[in-house]
């Protein structure tokens, strides 16, 4: 056992800040500090500029592009990205399509979408959720009917982030009805200009827009544009989960947003005091800390240990994960005080549901945390609900 | 970093398993909690034989290499074990003396290593509440001696100890004093704790030491003592995080046994859920002790103290919700004395209030993070990129 933290990294930490420090324009850095939903610009920017590093995709395979990474290389990096604010890129590209077509993807597949993952020239989406498949993912209904070189697609697609930016889809779809419900799925690769998909925005709690509602009728998909074979799609969908351990966590993003608490905390005042030394307001920040803490080393224990019992904890990681990502979020409109409860939609937001809030209350610093607070909600819900997360810890650890 | 043990501490794990599967069933334990001593001293001969009571100490301060990795690991098994002779309260007293004076007391240091003399730190105070920081014992210097007057509370191994290690103030600071168990003028309360440890609480009425009773320097102990108690109180933590282990897969089979309404209760989904976030609280338990092992590694006392601050919070919460869990799905058979699962409760319990509760570490956690013009500085430039100050 060695607890010493590698020289490597911090040099490797240095050279990730002065790379943002370097290339991250303010106006984007202050939209990554207000952490509405992403712009599509802002994203097709920073990914570019990463490329110029080959920082792109951390954990690809070296002969796809990855820069051969050490896991807590990763780690850091995630952590610097968020704590310097810089724009999400297209994670769905990145932790899902890639590592899918890698891994199961025709040659053709390969050539043709995984270099353009590094310029974000093609931004994706994924269509797996339906009105009726939620956390029974498996009774997916969305149709694919094979017509000579083409899949006919008829149904709908529910809670699709980002498919208002998105050109393709990654799409899980029912190509054999008849099966058990598990071995009828495949995986496809869909344009979201065909004829037929239609779009439809879901404002959420937050009124920001970041989720959709996708309609199929009758629309046409080339057949090679299947991922692997044919039926099979649900097995690669549950390789994906299991690729994803301990991004789930979120920890560099709320070890980001108790740094940003503590020093809202410093400039807020309480009875002519700095809130940070109200003891109330101060124990409950250093309680969110202490469980942050102990979350970032269950998840370096999972980074430096890649067997299969790290990968049982992936739901323990999920559900602390995200139950933090809500408590740092209220604790942050929690600062601002009265004001914590204006609402606060975003001055440059392409996508705003209403824009009749009213003289915004709300200093900068505290420009968008009640909308993070409301749209955090989500965090127990996606990615599989912490319900289904603790049925598979019951399952999986507990054996029971 | 690299969490995997080495091939000695696998070893060491496993001898420390031996011995608990070994020597340690209920039935023994209980009887052991019968005897007046409340220990084993063929067990404790066993600890020295074995090495356990150096384990934790470098070669240099006259043990045998290792340090808190291996108590944690020692302990961890103890507390899967509910093992209850003294053992922390003998890493408390041996880390204290090592640190202070490693020449001066080596030959101590040895026999107590050897299982030959048994030490206790009498450091807390009742009316500190488990603030170290807290003492109000006094220390008068009388030219070739001292008079100590003042009490000490819950004192780790004090029941079972030889002598004492005793704090006490003067206007130079806090010193550290060895005292020994019959000395004239120190009245020794002996009892029993929740967890069924032997603990003592001391009234000293100008209690004389010679000079040569001063440990280290005069008024400057309190570093090494702060040392030696977070030594404590992550090996108490590793305790806990052994014997939350033992308590939830004692609870996974009585789930899987106990049958209700025609079936294994655990196929209940409420239970399941139950026992998951039992499963959620011991890996993030284990996680923050890791965190603490390697805070304790810190040369910069304020880190250290965080680490360590943070671990106990998160056990002491931790505890209450795996051992009460454990309980409340044992139903009524987990209040009974005789089930083992109470126990595990009772140690648990106490472990959560010894070496500082949640409060005080909280309040010490809170202190250090948040507060200081040095932390403030340099956290402000780095947190609030962006932000008008």
């Amino acid at each position: 056992m060695n607890l010493e933290p590698d020289p490597r990294d911090e040099a490797f930490r240095e050279e990730v800040r002065a790379f943002i420090r370097e290339k991250l324009p303010p106006d984007m850095a202050t939209r990554g500090r207000r952490d509405f939903h992403p712009r599509k610009d802002d994203l097709i920017f920073w990914t570019r500029k990463l490329n110029e590093k080959g920082w792109v995709a951390p954990h690809w395979p070296v002969e796809y592009g990855g820069p051969d990474w050490r896991p807590m290389q990763r780690f850091i990096f995630e952590e610097e990205m968020r704590a310097g604010f810089a724009p999400t890129i297209d994670r769905i590209a990145i932790e899902l399509v890639g590592p899918v077509i890698y891994t199961f993807g025709s040659a053709e597949q390969k050539a043709k979408y995984l270099p353009e993952v590094f310029r974000a020239e093609r931004l994706w989406c994924q269509g797996f959720s339906e009105p009726g498949a939620g956390s029974d993912l498996a009774s997916l209904r969305t149709r694919a009917v094979r017509d000579g070189d083409y899949y006919i697609i008829n149904g709908q697609k529910t809670w699709t982030t980002e498919a208002h930016n998105a050109d393709m889809m990654f799409a899980l779809v029912r190509t054999d009805p008849d099966a058990k419900p598990q071995r009828g799925i495949s995986a496809l690769l869909i344009d979201m200009r065909s004829p037929g998909l239609v779009r439809r925005p879901i404002y959420t709690i937050d009124e920001g827009l970041s989720v959709n509602e996708v309609f199929f009728d009758d629309v046409r998909v080339p057949a090679e544009n299947l991922v692997g074979e044919e039926n099979a799609g649900w097995s690669y969908a549950k390789f994906l989960l299991g690729n994803e351990r301990t991004n789930s966590a979120e920890v560099p993003h709320t070890k980001r947003d108790i740094a940003q608490i503590e020093a809202i905390a410093r400039i807020e005042r309480k009875k002519g005091r700095p809130l940070i030394e109200d003891p109330v307001f101060a124990s409950r920040l250093a309680r969110l800390k202490i469980d942050a803490l102990a979350l970032e080393y269950a998840v370096y224990r999972v980074l430096v240990d890649e067997g299969e019992g790290a990968r049982s904890v992936a739901s323990v990681l999920k559900v602390r994960g995200s139950e933090l990502r809500q408590r740092a979020a209220d604790l942050a409109v929690e600062a601002l005080g009265d004001r914590g409860l204006a609402v606060a939609t975003d001055p440059e937001g392409l996508h705003n549901m209403r824009d009749d809030a009213g003289e915004d209350p709300v200093p900068d610093y505290g420009v968008g945390l009640s909308a993070k607070a409301m749209f955090r909600r989500a965090t127990t819900i996606y990615g599989g609900a912490n319900e289904i997360q603790r049925t598979i810890i019951a399952k999986t650890i507990l054996e029971l | 970093m690299d969490f995997t043990f080495t091939a000695e501490q696998e070893a060491l794990a496993d001898s420390a398993r031996r011995f608990r599967e070994r020597e340690y069933d209920f039935e023994k334990r209980r009887a052991i909690t019968l005897t007046p001593e409340g220990m084993s001293e063929e067990h404790w001969r066993t600890f020295a034989e074995l090495g356990w009571l150096g384990a934790g100490l470098p070669e240099q301060a006259g043990g045998y290499g290792g340090g808190p990795i291996e108590t944690a690991l020692i302990c961890e098994e103890f507390g899967r074990g509910l093992i209850i002779e003294p053992f922390i309260g003998h890493v408390v007293a041996l880390e204290a003396l090592a640190t202070l004076a490693p020449e001066a007391c080596a030959d101590r240091i040895a026999a107590m290593i050897g299982g030959q003399e048994r030490l206790a730190l009498a450091h807390y105070e009742a009316n500190g509440r488990g603030d170290a920081a807290h003492i109000e014992t006094r220390a008068e210097p009388h030219g070739d001696h001292f008079r100590l007057t003042g009490g000490k509370a819950l004192v780790a191994g004090g029941a079972q100890a030889d002598g004492f290690l005793v704090s006490a103030r003067d206007e130079e600071g806090i010193s550290l004093f060895r005292v020994a168990a019959d000395a004239p003028g120190l009245a020794v309360r002996r009892y029993r704790t929740l967890d069924n440890h032997r603990v003592a609480d001391l009234a000293l009425e100008e209690v004389i030491v010679g000079n040569d009773a001063l440990i280290g320097r005069r008024g400057a102990a309190m570093p090494a003592i702060e040392r030696a108690l977070d030594h404590g109180a992550v090996a108490v933590c590793a305790e806990a995080v052994g014997a939350m282990d033992a308590a939830l897969w004692m609870t996974r089979d009585y789930l899987r046994t106990r049958k209700q309404f025609g079936v294994a209760i655990g196929d209940f989904q409420a239970l399941q859920h139950r026992m998951a976030d039992m499963v959620i609280e011991a890996e993030l338990s284990r996680s923050i002790v890791y965190q603490a092992l390697a805070a304790l590694a810190h040369d910069d006392p304020r880190a250290r103290a965080l680490g360590i601050s943070a671990a106990k919070v998160q056990i002491a919460d931790a505890a209450a919700i795996v051992g009460g869990q454990a309980i409340q799905l044992h139903g009524g058979i987990g209040v009974t004395e005789e089930h083992a699962i109470g126990h595990y409760y009772r140690r648990l319990y106490v472990i959560a209030r010894t070496f500082g509760g949640a409060d005080v570490h909280l309040e010490r956690y809170r202190s250090l993070a948040f507060a200081g013009q040095d932390a403030l500085a340099s956290g402000v430039e780095k947190d609030a990129a962006g932000i008008p100050a």
